[in-house]
């Protein structure tokens, strides 16, 4: 029943893609953060958090999101959020997220801002 | 709503463990699709239930160890048309006060240890209406949505 969460990492100059795909509950919401931490350890200040993988989430695991809004607030960098479905997208911003991460509809899109925006 | 009568109604006991708000929802996302909502609505209604199941695994302290799930499908009595899906939530645990809930706010979570406490507020921004009934006996979320 449990559906595990899978995480990909595409670095690319100065932006870094981190793909989810299944359930962010509290243990994927802690391989998203460890994920995210790592690639800042790595000097990246730009991250875009791909979910088109994933259907559910649950508020531990948005409350982990939010730590990582809070640590890239902290190093002036921008975390991102991409392909989220309708439902995810009304949770975040019933909860705000969207007013320190910005939603955008695809990657496309996130990828032409974000590294528009870093050179 | 009141004037909707049970048309249809199905019962469900789950024990408080890890990941049993899949099996919580995957039971509402049925009974929802079963009545024709959308599926954008199907999802929602799935996303409340996880955070309502989830709020009962975190904080119920149920002896029982049980949560029950009710799903009722309402509508005018004469007439095999549902319009109403009512999700009843209902725990044994030691309860809490509704009214002394904090709502959390962005702001305060970005500045705090504690970036917790969303569940009621997102199961409210979801569901059309939403009762939270608690007290020494246990806690019953009811919450509805329009097909």
């Amino acid at each position: 029943m449990t559906e595990g969460l899978k995480l990909d990492v595409e670095r690319r100059p100065d932006l870094a893609v981190i793909y989810t795909d299944g359930y962010i509950n509290n243990q994927g919401g802690e391989e998203i953060a460890e994920a995210a931490y790592a690639l800042l350890d790595d000097g990246y200040r730009s991250l875009l958090l791909n979910l088109q993988g994933t259907k559910i989430v649950n508020s531990i695991g948005i409350s982990i999101l939010i730590e990582i809004i809070e640590k890239m607030l902290e190093v002036k960098g921008r975390l991102a959020f991409c392909n989220l479905t309708p439902t995810i997208d009304k949770t975040f911003h019933i909860m705000g997220l969207a007013q320190y991460a910005t939603i955008y509809p695809d990657e496309q899109a996130a990828v032409s801002e974000l590294q528009s925006g870093a050179s | 709503m009141s004037e909707f009568g049970v048309l249809e109604e199905t019962h469900l006991t789950f024990r408080l463990a890890p990941d049993m708000e899949l099996k919580a929802r995957a039971s509402a996302c049925a009974v929802a699709k079963s009545i024709r909502m959308s599926t954008d609505k199907v999802e929602e209604v799935g996303m409340a239930v996880v955070e309502a199941c989830i709020n009962a695994i975190e904080h119920s302290g149920a002896a029982d160890g049980k949560l029950h799930l009710e799903l009722a499908v309402l509508g005018p009595a004469e007439a095999d048309d549902p319009r109403v899906l009512r999700i009843t939530i209902q725990d044994q645990g030691v309860g809490f006060d509704p009214a002394k809930v904090v709502q959390p706010r962005i702001e305060d979570n970005l500045r705090s240890i504690r970036k917790r406490g969303w569940g009621l507020r997102i199961i409210e921004g979801l569901m059309d209406e939403v009762n939270v009934l608690s007290g020494e006996g246990g806690t019953s979320v009811v919450m509805s949505k329009a097909r």
